[in-house]
């Protein structure tokens, strides 16, 4: 296709330029002068998109950033789990991700539990907790703690399911796009980098929340859209917001820092 | 006896009308839609996902399974008997099998990806058409892939080669149908099957129509893809 022949000389030039989409298989370089990174490999003197994603060259480097997918464990990982097992020493946790993790006693709470102490008096079945995965084999069994600054069970509120890829977007740059929704709508949000977003507040502004949630994945791929989203929660909530606010207490913090950023920072 | 003029008019080489849309099922991890001519693939991704029965798990390396279904209506008047039968089962083999080489599943032992394709509307090259429009609901389902899959029919009819059968054409008496999936930038083929009987020579022939034909799949399925991240 978008092969170029220059009189049998190789070329260096980039097909698919920075920012575009690029499908699996398409040519986004040719010569050898640049490295594929994540997402892209070499074929002869060529870099080959190896998923469908938006193409990012940073200097020599060609990688792609992925826009769909499900959600793999990641160590250090802040992820929002629903309990659906107990276990003889801990229990089972659902992780909207193709392997679901194990909580050990030992990494549950700081709570001394009895030998044969029936598990279900700390957590149930069904209940929501935001954990951390501490451990990630290359079979896929997930560990994960709720020891931690900020990791705890999870009363009340919903739970809004978003596309992990769309996570850093949602948290914005140092947290301060949903920092922004948690003052405009005085509510609690927790965000999972699973993609799981729990929120908890007013119904009527937690319903506000769970809208402006949704239009930031929508739009996730847009510039400008910290000033773009300060403007519609000033008109949905009244409440005056200010997209350079300092972000809230390190309690709810639920920032991980995370490499790719859609679109870069406004 | 010589095929002068094609069934439904189209040109020797030429391909039947063809649309595709990616994101069709908001439920499905990837999902697309891919109509040619008469014929119109519906496919879901789910996955990765756990794998039960747990036996199927394999810990080495994540698995693909392909269920391709024909709707009752979906024939030239008689019905389709609903639910698997011998036909379905081999294709979905077959699909499998196309699909496989593109992808890296070692990166999900013991799960499984889950590819369900229907087709609500069937004028021959049921197959091609259910192979494109997984590829694409697999690209949209963000796994990693080496190439894309575009497939299509080409075949013998009468004494001409032609590409991209419709029913007529597929059941004619004195003929052939060759099912041919080709990854689009490396040219290998991922599947080649044979209905019907043709000469060597034939036979080439009816490869380069149909690498030639699926150039033009690869652009429809490219352009369907970068529509749906496209910036608005």
């Amino acid at each position: 296709m978008q092969r170029r022949n220059n009189g049998g000389k190789m070329t260096e030039e980039i097909i698919t330029k920075d920012k575009e989409i690029a499908v699996p298989g398409e040519i986004i370089a040719t010569g050898m002068s640049f490295l594929p990174g994540k997402g892209a490999y070499r074929e002869s003197d060529k870099i080959v998109a190896q998923r469908l994603g938006m193409v990012s060259v940073e200097g020599k480097v060609i990688k792609l950033i992925p826009l769909s997918g499900r959600y793999l464990p990641k160590l250090k990982d802040r992820v929002i789990g629903r309990v659906i097992d107990v276990l003889m020493t801990g229990w089972r946790l659902e992780v909207n991700s193709p392997y679901s993790a194990v909580m050990t006693l030992k990494d549950a709470t700081s709570e001394f539990i009895p030998r044969g102490a029936d598990l279900t008096q700390y957590y149930r079945l069904g209940d929501y907790v935001v954990c951390q995965v501490v451990n990630v084999t290359s079979q896929k069994l997930v560990d994960v703690s709720m020891k931690g600054p900020g990791l705890r069970k999870l009363r009340g509120g919903r739970i809004v399911e978003v596309t992990p890829q769309k996570v850093p977007r949602i948290i914005g740059k140092d947290g301060s796009m949903v920092s922004m929704v948690k003052q405009a709508t005085n509510c609690n949000i927790v965000v999972g980098q699973n993609g799981l977003i729990w929120i908890d507040g007013e119904p009527e502004n937690e319903v506000i929340a769970v809208k402006s949630v949704k239009k930031i994945e929508e739009e996730a791929h847009l510039s400008g859209l910290t000033d773009r989203m300060a403007e519609w929660l000033q008109k949905e909530t009244g409440v005056k917001v200010n997209p350079a606010a300092t972000p809230p207490p390190a309690e709810e913090q639920t920032t991980t820092e995370h490499p790719h950023h859609f679109g870069g920072s406004q | 006896m010589t095929y002068d003029k094609r069934f439904d008019g189209r040109k020797i080489d030429e391909l039947r009308p063809m649309s595709a849309k990616v994101g069709i099922i908001p439920r499905a991890d990837g999902s697309a839609m891919f109509q040619i001519g008469k014929t119109v693939a519906l496919c879901a991704v789910y996955g990765p996902r756990d794998l039960h029965p747990k036996f199927m798990q394999n810990p080495e390396t994540g698995i693909l399974r392909v269920n391709y279904n024909m709707m009752p209506f979906s024939g030239h008047g008689e019905r389709v008997r609903p639910g698997g039968g011998r036909r379905s089962k081999e294709i979905s083999m077959v699909m499998e099998n196309a699909l496989l080489p593109v992808l890296d599943l070692k990166e999900y032992p013991n799960a499984v990806v889950d590819i369900f394709v229907e087709l609500p509307q069937t004028d021959a090259g049921t197959r091609c058409a259910a192979i494109t429009a997984a590829a694409m609901a697999l690209a949209d389902a963000g796994l990693e892939m080496k190439d894309m899959v575009c497939a299509v029919a080409a075949g013998r009819v009468e004494d001409k080669i032609v590409v991209d059968l419709n029913y007529l054409e597929d059941s004619h008496e004195d003929g052939a149908d060759v099912p041919v999936a080709v990854l689009p930038n490396s040219g290998k083929i991922t599947l080649l099957q044979m209905d019907g009987e043709v000469t060597k020579e034939q036979m080439n022939e009816i490869i380069e129509k149909a690498k030639e034909a699926c150039k033009k799949i690869y652009e429809v399925q490219k352009a369907a893809l970068k529509e749906k991240f496209a910036k608005r």
